[in-house]
């Protein structure tokens, strides 16, 4: 009876909210903040009331943030809980969705899971709290992210606009200039595989989100989603001018074929195996963590691009959410306010987070200062400069999660095979019809 | 000798008490001793069986849909699935192959540390099962790593002997994945096996020694015959280990989830179609189908097997 029940109580919650709404309107609102509805002012006052809420994150600025946050208002008591990174997280999080509690009452969910969580209904809608009026304090690629159908389902905390980090000494070693444009790009594969076969431009096992990136800044929009309506498209314009240039790289094997985010990976960047890569502003922190032997070597550019122009994607990033499960939504609301919006970005900023907040994306002490690790290059100049090159249109899929775990079924044959990519996304896409048909979307 | 006969013969022929309040009372009596441990599997084993054999009746939309009940159409929708016979016709070829091999190496462990010819007959004993010892995902991610062709184990044999061995390639990846089993359950098997050795009687050996019996002789007339049970539940333990295979794959899909797709195993299949695409009544329906198909596989065997002691 779990799904049955599970969709009842949704909807009674609903009801409830609406209720609760209603009387707020009608002056007899309770402070206790249950129920969901509110305005700012209700904030302020869930603050001054207190309270306990659960944050579920992997982020690893929260641990400094909550501190903070519990220094300011020592009525609340924030309960820190990292349950995973990624997938387990929302492994875990739709467990406890679908079990109808449990869950938390914040949540870290990054923007490409954002519509699968918000248009179940499963995300409080936050510009009933006049969140909207926040709207010119983020970057727009960012503030799209958080936007579903109509609602507004979080407040954006870091942005991975894409840029280029690559090894200097490899490319001293083959005196290949940093490539701008991906016909460059390509030449320099060619160049870098024919003098040391040990090394290669970059390495690409096939990753979803990488994919989705690279298809996203070739000007691609191959998902549309409007309510019921989805459109797969990975056909289109975009799609065929990233497929261009990234077959020659799989065709003649010029990628290196190891998997992100394992060991293995780590290495290979810090010995100079790996050549370059196209990540999100998020990386440096990564570099600096888990890729020691690279101090020194590694810098930043700006991405190449088709023609010349700039032009970015965003690679990763997540936004803070209020789960409708929530039985303090006002409370929790206002962790994400204060989180994302207020003091809590200054504790982000110092551990390392890349900011989506205009600005401090134009705070000189943010944009000018100098990182030891690239050589003293002021890296954030490279990467500020790219939060403002995202190209605009993109959206991701409402499933995007189940289709990310499908990509290696389907996209992950070409890359094993090195064959045209474009077989393998045609057996992404008849997959993800087939799955959202089932799953009550409307797909063409 | 029925119960009721065996009460009254021990009470020395007296007047049989009425069976019916006897049988009661004992009833009740054998009830208390069973009964937490029912209570505990009914609501830890048989519910959740009962509730995914519910929710397979159903099918619902992950968005905006409706729960529907839908018969038997997810179990025909099952029988007709690609993925879920791709999956399973893998685990049978592992069973065929990795299951024989497996428990031959255990025998063969075993025989050794009971032939009393063997030094340090603790030390093996120990030695070959400390593998079991180890924590299944700890043990898949130190092989995953070992399995590694740019700076793992695998990359300084393939310097040394010149050869191009990619374990986790899609062509070596079962294998690879039956090593990693083989090594982990070499030593539990060995010790069903072992022990099962040591409840021969020593007069049996000390009669065929006097007969002229040589250790060859021994092992083929004596021991193995005595081993029969024992590989019969080895047999039906490594059946329902490997029908569930799920760690080995799950923790290697990480470093290659091209050639481990989310249907590598039934077990994979069914774990990623509910945490991975909500699809839970689907699920819970390859779930059970796939607990069938290893209950009739391992019945077969055991039937076979317990026919084969009655000759």
């Amino acid at each position: 009876m779990l799904i049955i029940n599970g969709r009842r109580s949704r909807r009674i919650a609903l009801v409830a909210a609406a209720l609760t709404a209603a009387s707020v309107l009608a002056g007899c609102g309770s402070d206790d903040g249950g129920g969901g509805g509110g305005t700012a002012a209700d904030l302020d006052a869930a603050l001054e009331e207190g309270g306990t809420i659960t944050y579920w994150t992997w982020t690893p600025s929260a641990e400094a943030q909550v501190a903070a946050f519990e220094d300011q208002y020592p009525k609340v008591e924030v309960k820190l809980v990292n349950a995973g990174t990624g997938n387990d997280h929302y492994t875990k999080l739709q467990n406890a969705i679908k079990a109808g509690s449990g869950g938390p009452d914040v949540a870290q969910v990054e923007y490409k899971a954002l519509p699968q969580f918000a248009l179940p209904g499963d995300l409080v809608d936050l510009s009933q709290y006049g969140f909207d009026e926040f709207e010119s304090d983020y970057t727009p690629s960012t503030w799209a992210s958080v936007q579903a159908g109509e609602g507004l389902y979080g407040l954006p905390q870091d942005s991975g606009p894409m840029a280029l980090f690559y090894n200097q000494q490899i490319f001293d070693e083959h005196k290949l200039e940093v490539p701008t444009t991906w016909d460059e790009y390509v030449e320099a594969a060619r160049t870098i595989k024919k003098e040391d076969p040990s090394q290669c431009i970059t390495n690409d096992s096939g990753d979803a989100g990488f994919t989705t990136s690279m298809i996203w800044q070739a000007g691609g929009t191959p998902f549309q989603a409007d309510g019921e309506n989805v459109t797969i498209d990975l056909q289109d314009e975009g799609t065929q001018k990233w497929t261009g240039v990234w077959n020659q790289l799989i065709e003649d094997e010029l990628v290196c074929t190891i998997p992100g985010w394992t060991e293995e990976w780590y290495k290979a960047l810090g010995d100079g195996t790996i050549a370059s890569i196209g990540l999100g502003a998020w990386a440096p922190g990564v570099f600096e963590q888990s890729v020691p032997d690279g101090a020194g070597k590694w810098r930043v550019a700006p991405m190449p691009t088709y023609d010349g122009q700039p032009a970015t994607a965003e690679n990763g990033g997540s936004t803070q959410s209020v789960l409708e499960q929530s039985k303090n939504p006002a409370l929790a609301a206002a962790f994400v306010r204060w989180l994302n919006h207020d003091e809590g970005v200054e504790p982000f900023l110092e551990s390392g987070g890349f900011p989506a907040t205009v600005a401090d994306l134009q705070d000189p002490a943010f944009v000018d200062k100098k990182s030891d690790y690239f050589g003293g290059q002021q890296v954030n100049q490279v990467l500020t400069e790219a939060a403002t090159q995202v190209v605009e249109g993109w959206q991701y899929l409402p499933y995007q999660l189940y289709a990310d775990t499908i990509y290696g079924d389907t996209v992950g044959k070409s890359y094993q095979t090195h064959t045209a990519l474009e077989d393998g996304l045609a057996a992404w896409q008849e997959a993800l019809v087939k799955y959202g048909d089932e799953q009550g979307f409307s797909v063409n | 000798m029925t119960r009721s006969e065996r009460i009254r013969e021990t009470r020395g022929g007296g007047r049989p008490p009425a069976p019916g309040r006897r049988w009661s009372r004992s009833d009740t009596k054998g009830w208390i001793f069973v009964g937490p441990f029912l209570a505990v599997f009914a609501l830890t084993f048989l519910s959740p069986i009962a509730y995914a054999a519910y929710l397979s009746l159903f099918r619902a939309q992950a968005f905006f849909g409706t729960t529907q009940f839908v018969g038997l159409d997810n179990y025909v929708d099952v029988f007709t699935d690609d993925k879920f016979w791709d999956g399973s016709l893998r685990v049978l070829l592992f069973f065929v192959v990795q299951v024989p091999i497996m428990l031959g190496l255990a025998l063969v462990a075993a025989l050794a540390i009971d032939s009393a010819r063997l030094y340090g007959t603790s030390f093996f004993r120990l030695f070959i099962f400390l593998p079991y010892a180890v924590p299944g995902v700890v043990a898949v991610l130190m092989w995953g790593f070992m399995y590694g062709t740019n700076f793992g184990l695998a990359a300084d044999l393939n310097d040394l002997f010149g050869t191009s061995i990619a374990p986790l390639s899609s062509n070596w990846m079962l294998a690879s994945i039956a090593n990693i089993v083989t090594w982990e359950f070499v030593g539990y098997n060995m010790l069903i096996f072992y022990s099962a050795l040591r409840t021969v009687p020593g007069e049996i050996y000390e009669a065929a020694a006097l007969d002229g019996a040589g250790a060859m002789r021994t092992v083929l007339s004596i021991k193995i015959p005595a081993l029969r049970g024992a590989i019969l539940i080895a047999t039906i333990f490594s059946i329902i280990g490997t029908f569930q295979l799920f760690n080995e794959p799950n923790i290697l899909r990480t470093l290659e989830p091209n050639v481990i797709t989310t249907y590598y195993t039934p077990n994979l299949y069914a774990y990623n179609l509910s945490f991975g695409g909500q699809q839970y009544n689907y699920s819970a329906t390859v779930a059970i189908v796939m607990g069938l198909l290893t209950a009739v596989i391992a019945y077969a065997v055991q039937l076979r097997g317990s026919r084969e002691a009655m000759k």
